[in-house]
């Protein structure tokens, strides 16, 4: 008797059709929040069961999958869904942006840019931008339904009568083609103008709160703004430590307990790529050898 | 009445694959509308039923989707037990209570306000009409404009009702709500989802 088996990509084949029918309307609707009936996933809520259950509708054979936490390929949950879809639909796995064709991700968008053809799955913990404004979900249904973003700008609005800018830092709600509010998961705004008419399908997954979401390719997402507070981006104002890149995104590592620190790429293919082209940064290290022991 | 056998064609050869390929291109044909997209897995369905529809029906369709079929297939011997057999997919009368609507002849496609436009709370909870066109290769050109289109985009497609895109106007003036379409030619797909624009037309 042959030993059990989970079916490809784990999930069964009506909980796939069910979240394959929702992620066609979240393409038809862009922005707008398709509710789905999430499943329990063999990992707890808040390590991605969203995105696990859209990549797993999505995924066949012939793709190259690529998962990243924070924009590390390292990381527990980015190495433990990379082998669950290894094991559950013997999927190649791949570090590599521009190698990949299904990239599930935690709170990033890659610095490499995407193509056509890839898709990029988010991880979403809350996709409603409205949630800690309004709590009641018939009410946000209906400021969507009545495109009444007002309370937005009145929340931006505060960030700049308290801080004297928009002190939003992730998560910043963007408006997709010109209709829908929508969160772009916890990603920094630094990734945010990636978002707009990428040539890649962004499709969002929140596993809690049952909702799916998608932004199709070629379409514009503007981050929320002022004429006089223009949007803009953030970073740490030094290039990395590892490879001298001075425009991708940064992590700031402590590495002692007397204040010292180092800013490095928060994407680590994108900076072991820049390495391994030549490129170095103040605290690049010689090879690593390891200490003789005694 | 008089027992009449029918045999019914099979499905797919690989469930689990040929759904699985079958979604990716109309996802991919969601994604990018106006773009012809062929369907990988085919499958011998109901004679009447081109391989194109007959796939998505498989991959798309479950004992969750209301499906409303046109006079055409409505009346053809074999679509609805084929569908119920192989989906489990109740047939229902009313377009406007229909996930899906499969037309085989679209010449005499119903007024689209006839089928679930959604609500402005839910407009996801409204009708994919997928349609058998006579061509999506050779016929008019429309060029389209809209989100997963990189600038505009040329369809030459022979397409009955003629005044399609002009009937599709109600998803510009409904928006969020609206119909989704997907039309087939073969085993080729074409999708229109509601945001999809004429920028203009020609021959």
């Amino acid at each position: 008797m042959n030993a059990p088996t989970y079916n490809f990509a784990y999930l069964d084949e009506q909980t796939k059709r069910m979240i394959r029918r929702a992620i066609l309307k979240a393409i038809a609707i862009p922005g707008y929040q398709v509710p789905f009936a999430s499943r329990e996933m063999p990992m707890p809520y808040g390590w991605g069961t969203g995105g696990v259950q859209v990549t797993a509708a999505i995924l066949g054979p012939k793709d190259v999958l690529k998962v990243i936490d924070q924009g590390s390929d390292d990381t527990t949950n980015a190495i433990s869904i990379r082998k669950f879809f290894a094991k559950t639909a013997g999927v190649e796995t791949t570090t590599s942006t521009d190698a990949a064709t299904v990239i599930q991700t935690r709170h990033r968008i890659p610095e490499a840019p995407l193509r056509a053809g890839q898709v990029l799955v988010y991880q979403v913990p809350i996709p409603e931008p409205l949630r800690f404004l309004e709590p009641r979900e018939t009410e946000t249904r209906r400021m969507h339904a009545l495109a009444e973003y007002g309370l937005m700008h009145v929340k931006l609005y505060e960030d700049i009568a308290r801080f004297g800018h928009i002190a939003t830092s992730y998560a910043y709600p963007v408006k997709v083609n010109a209709r829908y509010v929508m969160d772009p998961s916890p990603t920094p705004k630094f990734d945010n103008p990636k978002m707009d008419n990428c040539p890649a399908l962004q499709l969002f997954g929140a596993g809690r709160e049952k909702r799916i979401y998608a932004i199709p390719p070629y379409t514009p997402v503007v981050s929320l703004d002022f004429e006089d507070h223009p949007f803009t981006r953030y970073k740490f104002d030094a290039p990395c430590a590892l490879c001298g890149a001075e425009e991708s995104y940064l992590d700031e590592i402590v590495t002692d307990d007397k204040g010292s620190r180092m800013f490095v790429c928060s994407d680590t293919d994108y900076c072991e790529g820049r390495q391994a082209a030549g490129h170095r940064g103040v605290e690049s290290a010689a090879p690593h050898k390891e200490a003789a022991n005694g | 009445m008089a027992a009449m056998t029918i045999e019914l064609q099979p499905g797919f050869a690989d469930k689990v694959l040929s759904a699985q390929s079958t979604f990716r291109t109309v996802m991919e044909a969601m994604a990018r509308p106006g773009q012809a997209m062929p369907v990988l897995d085919v499958v011998d369905g109901p004679s009447s039923m081109m391989a194109g529809v007959a796939a998505l029906a498989l991959t798309l369709l479950d004992q969750d989707t209301p499906v409303w079929l046109d006079h055409a297939f409505a009346s053809a011997p074999d679509v609805g037990a084929w569908l119920k057999f192989h989906t489990g997919a109740p047939i229902v009368a009313r377009p406007d209570a229909a996930t899906f609507a499969l037309i085989a002849k679209p010449a005499s496609l119903p007024d689209l306000a006839s089928f679930a436009l959604g609500t402005p709370e839910y407009p996801d909870r409204s009708t994919t009409l997928i349609m058998q066109v006579s061509s999506l290769t050779a016929g008019q050109t429309f060029h389209l404009r809209g989100p997963g289109i990189d600038g505009t985009t040329a369809l030459t497609a022979t397409i009955e009702p003629c005044d399609l895109f002009a009937r599709l106007s109600i998803n510009e003036a409904l928006f969020p709500r609206g119909v989704d379409m997907i039309l087939v030619d073969g085993r080729s797909l074409v999708a229109i989802p509601r945001t999809t624009r004429l920028a203009s037309s020609g021959v």
